[in-house]
């Protein structure tokens, strides 16, 4: 297996998997829309909906979700993505959005005990997977995990909207790797963006994790 | 009577400490809602469909395609047929609908047929800039042909700098709820705003209505960097659709609008000329600049050279160009960056032409300055954080693949305190409650008052409740140009002491003493010169009877409360591979005099924040457009590119805290330090590879072109 299937395998959706979903997707929404001449003639040579692609929508569909360990079911368009699912409406806000296209990692959700952006994870692909967010880790350590913690007493926020995610991100790192050097957390953590500056602060929060602080 | 001055900060407990933020557990917990979290029942999502062009006109226009989607409630056109866009991405319809996807759906079906029109995207090329670019004045000294002749030395430098979006995380806009209060009609307006008590107004405006019937909110706001003091055309369309289809309406602009539309920095060139004496004395300035600030026309007011204005002998011009591009707004020390950069480089430039050590240059030529003791003392300071001496090497002088360089730079501001009020609510049963009208964009405002509450009455930080991000409390200007703090801790001070004199007037006779003669601390009151004894502050409190004691605090300026005026200075040392072009920042170091320190920990985080802007200016971000359609060809965070976590090196930071700087009060600090590192960043790369590259960001492209030239 080559190490980009076996990132593919990793995330749960491979490429191909994703690419079909697309084509089912986009023969619906054409179905629909008269209008979209373009998107009717570009779906003609879509693959046909097989048993492993299952076809939804376009109309709203029932999506059930588990969410902090709790299955939630909302109504929405298949082409809703997981973090619109999640803000828009389960009201669950603290995954932010900011670039809404897998760049700066405010949306940043585990799925699966992965860091996923879930603004490029659709709601119905996260059906049947263990959806954990910001909200949720926190809840379950009693209103702050270790890693949180770390994030007050370092200052490793000043606006905030990045900081949802950027707790995700280092959450997930701190789980994958536990023994980091302040080095390897810093690489490991690209995919997060900052506007106000506070690396310094996530740094040193990261750090005070691995080294155990912030407790259990 | 209880003393309005700060404490000295030996008896502090809180005050200059380092105190996490209060709002820190709900931001990381995701419990902190900002506008764009906000959602109301019924609430309808509005997008807009927007111009592809720089310029151009609409032939036609036609929404029904919208009007007919199921979902869509109402659709407004805001540029109709034969009207002209001015800049790419400008507002051509708003559509309201029941989701965010069909109003974008919507929006996107909404047909417009355009003609294309003549416009101008080219804000680095007076020349090509054509009749866009208005040349100014040239402003020449009378000894100044004379002082440039006569000089030892004349070095010549060109530099610049790009167009920068302020990208603030949580991008513009607002939800408007438009409903009757008691008979009279009203709304409540969510906003991500830098101006809570002011913004209301503009609501009021767009509704029709009293501003007293418009309730502002932002509790949380992410990040404004000087582009939120107005509610914009985007909240006044959430308030007219609002008020029109009677529901709930959120309008938060795209990435793509965010960066193109709603602020930015402008650009800055320049070609300057230096005189220099043997001994290394700057004798003569000359300096051309051109820059664009966007469809709003000049690039501000630069006052060049910057920091070292008295120079004896000038000759100055400034060529503003007029850019089918979105409008310049104020960014983090309106145009002292790019002022710094352009002085800065000239004068490393110059003494790199006379083969002096940088630092011994810019000391020698300290008395040009306005604050040259303020400044030695941070030279020599930032010098050994950054290990000055023991790394310095000529400009030059290295051979290698990849090469280390040093440079430098200094900045000034004001940061006196704006006009604000502050309400304390002091409690019988010994709790304290703070209202403020003003908001948190970051900075830490909901722990500065927090700091200053609890330090006054003598109580631990929890004690005390803070309010602020709502246009009910008490008025509070907006937030810019490193105004707030200086403004809300003496706010705060003088709210906090006025109770203290009722509380204190309250308990004397139980104490046995006149009133001026007690003191709250460490939870209790006290007779001044007794360390036992005395009421706990809540048994305290009880004796105030059964109604609060409610007082009003005002900015305090002077006396030591708060002042303004600092310096500041930088440096940095980066690696270069000669080979990519590619530019690593190893370490900056920034000290700056700030006055009085409320939160060390907030502070240091905000300065180290200005620098990492500064890292980004330098190495990374810039608008790009297109001069065939004139539209923005990178209106996403992937190509508008800033620094990641292991993108910004070590970054140092000293924060000036001495007596002598103690009794200034307190000083802003939001400005100032993102003013000087770009500029002390193009100076290290200069140092390091010899050759001055041109542009910041300094890309590897342009990196590899000074190399070459």
């Amino acid at each position: 297996m080559s190490r980009l299937d076996e990132a593919e395998e990793g995330a749960g959706v491979s490429r191909r998997g994703f690419l079909k979903g697309m084509g089912a997707t986009a023969l619906a929404a054409g179905a629909l829309a008269p209008a979209a001449g373009a998107a009717s003639a570009a779906a003609k040579g879509a693959p046909a909906a097989t048993a492993r692609t299952p076809l939804f929508g376009p109309a709203p569909v029932a999506v059930k979700l588990q969410i902090n360990g709790k299955e939630r079911e909302v109504r929405v368009e298949p082409r809703v993505t997981l973090l619109d699912a999640l803000r828009n409406h389960l009201d669950l806000t603290g995954a932010k959005k900011v670039c809404d296209r897998a760049t700066c990692g405010a949306c940043t959700v585990l799925l699966d005990g992965k860091a996923v952006y879930s603004c490029t994870v659709l709601a119905v692909e996260a059906q049947g997977r263990a959806i954990e967010t910001v909200e949720g880790l926190a809840e379950s350590h009693g209103g702050a995990a270790p890693i949180q913690k770390c994030f007050v007493a370092n200052d490793a926020q000043q606006c905030g909207f990045c900081t949802p995610g950027f707790v995700m991100a280092c959450e997930s790192f701190k789980r994958a790797n536990p023994g980091a050097s302040r080095q390897q957390a810093l690489d490991g953590l690209g995919g997060n963006l900052c506007r106000c500056g506070t690396y310094h602060g996530v740094a040193n929060a990261v750090v005070d994790a691995l080294a155990g602080k912030g407790g259990s | 009577m209880a003393d309005l001055a700060w404490p000295d900060p030996k008896d502090c407990s809180l005050l200059g400490k380092s105190i996490p933020r209060l709002d820190g557990p709900d931001k990381s917990a995701g419990r902190a809602k900002y506008t764009y979290d906000v959602n109301r029942p019924r609430m309808l999502w509005a997008k807009f469909k927007t111009c592809p062009y720089g310029r151009a006109r609409v032939k036609s226009i036609d929404v029904a395609p919208a009007e007919s989607m199921a979902g869509v409630v109402a659709v407004e056109v805001l540029k109709a047929a034969t009207t002209e866009c001015t800049v790419a991405f400008q507002e051509v319809a708003v559509v309201a609908a029941e989701s965010e996807e069909i109003a974008r759906e919507a929006a996107r079906r909404i047909a417009v047929e355009w003609e294309p029109l003549e416009h101008n995207v080219v804000d680095d090329d007076v020349a090509m800039a054509g009749t866009k670019a208005k040349a100014g004045k040239e402003a020449v000294t009378d000894g100044f042909a004379k002082a440039i002749e006569g000089a030892a030395v004349v070095s010549e430098t060109e530099v610049g700098c790009s167009i920068l979006t302020h990208c603030c995380l949580e991008s513009h806009g607002s939800v408007v709820e438009y409903a009757e209060q008691d008979g009279k009609p009203a709304a409540t307006a969510w906003s991500s705003t830098q101006a809570a008590s002011g913004v209301g107004g503009e609501f009021a405006t767009a509704l029709g209505i009293d501003a007293a019937q418009v309730h502002v909110v932002c509790q949380h706001m992410g990040g404004g960097f000087g582009s939120k003091f107005g509610a914009d055309l985007w909240g006044a369309l959430a308030a007219r659709l609002s008020k029109k289809t009677g529901r709930p309406v959120k309008v938060m602009l795209e990435r793509d609008m965010e960066i193109a539309l709603a602020g930015s920095r402008p650009s800055a060139f320049g070609r300057m000329r230096v005189g220099v004496a043997e001994d290394g004395a700057i004798v003569a300035w000359e300096s051309q600049a051109w820059g664009s600030g966007g469809n709003g026309g000049g690039m501000g007011a630069p006052s060049l050279p910057y920091v070292f204005g008295n120079i004896p002998d000038k000759k100055t011009q400034t060529t503003p160009i007029f850019t089918n591009t979105g409008g310049a707004r104020a960014w983090r020390a309106p145009n002292h960056p790019q002022m710094c950069l352009l002085t800065m480089a000239a004068l490393s430039d110059a003494a790199a032409e006379l083969g002096m050590d940088e630092l011994e240059f810019f000391k020698k030529n300290l008395g040009l300055t306005a604050r040259a003791d303020v400044y030695a003392q941070e030279l020599d300071l930032a010098a050994d954080m950054i290990g000055w001496k023991q790394k310095w090497t000529a400009r030059g002088d290295q051979k290698g693949v990849v090469r280390r360089g040093l440079g430098l730079a200094m900045h000034t501001w004001g940061g006196g305190p704006h006009n604000s009020n502050v309400q304390c609510t002091l409690h019988p049963d010994g709790s304290v409650e703070l209202r403020c009208g003003t908001q948190d964009l970051g900075v830490g405002a909901r722990t500065v008052i927090g700091i200053v509450a609890a330090e006054t009455f003598g109580l631990p930080l929890e004690k005390v409740t803070v309010l602020i991000g709502d246009n009910r409390y008490p008025q509070s200007d907006g937030s810019g140009g490193s105004t707030t703090v200086g403004a809300i801790s003496t706010a705060t001070r003088h709210a906090c002491v006025q109770a203290l004199d009722k509380l204190f007037e309250a308990v004397a006779p139980d104490l046995n003493g006149p009133a001026s003669a007690l003191v709250a601390k460490d939870g209790m009151v006290r007779g001044k010169e007794s360390t036992a004894g005395g009421l706990p502050f809540a048994d305290a409190c009880r004796r105030l009877g059964a109604q609060p004691v409610v007082t009003l605090g005002q900015t305090q300026r002077g006396n030591g409360m708060s002042s303004s005026q600092v310096g500041g200075v930088q440096m940095a040392e980066v690696e270069v591979d000669t080979e990519t072009g590619i530019v690593t920042v190893k370490k900056v170091v920034a000290v700056q005099d700030v006055g009085r320190v409320i939160d060390l920990l907030t502070a240091e985080s905000q300065v180290r924040g200005a620098m990492i802007m500064g890292v980004c200016a330098a190495l990374y971000e810039e608008r790009v457009m297109d001069p065939v359609t004139g539209t923005l060809l990178n209106p996403d965070l992937e190509f508008y590119k800033l620094a990641g976590i292991a993108d910004v090196g070590e970054l140092a930071v000293h924060l000036m805290q001495t007596p002598e700087h103690w009794s200034r009060g307190v000083i802003g600090i939001g400005e100032p330090p993102a003013i000087s590192p770009m500029a002390a960043i193009s100076n290290a790369v200069a140092n390091a590879i010899g050759a001055r590259v041109k542009r910041c960001p300094m890309t590897p492209d342009r990196v590899l072109a000074a190399l070459k030239s």
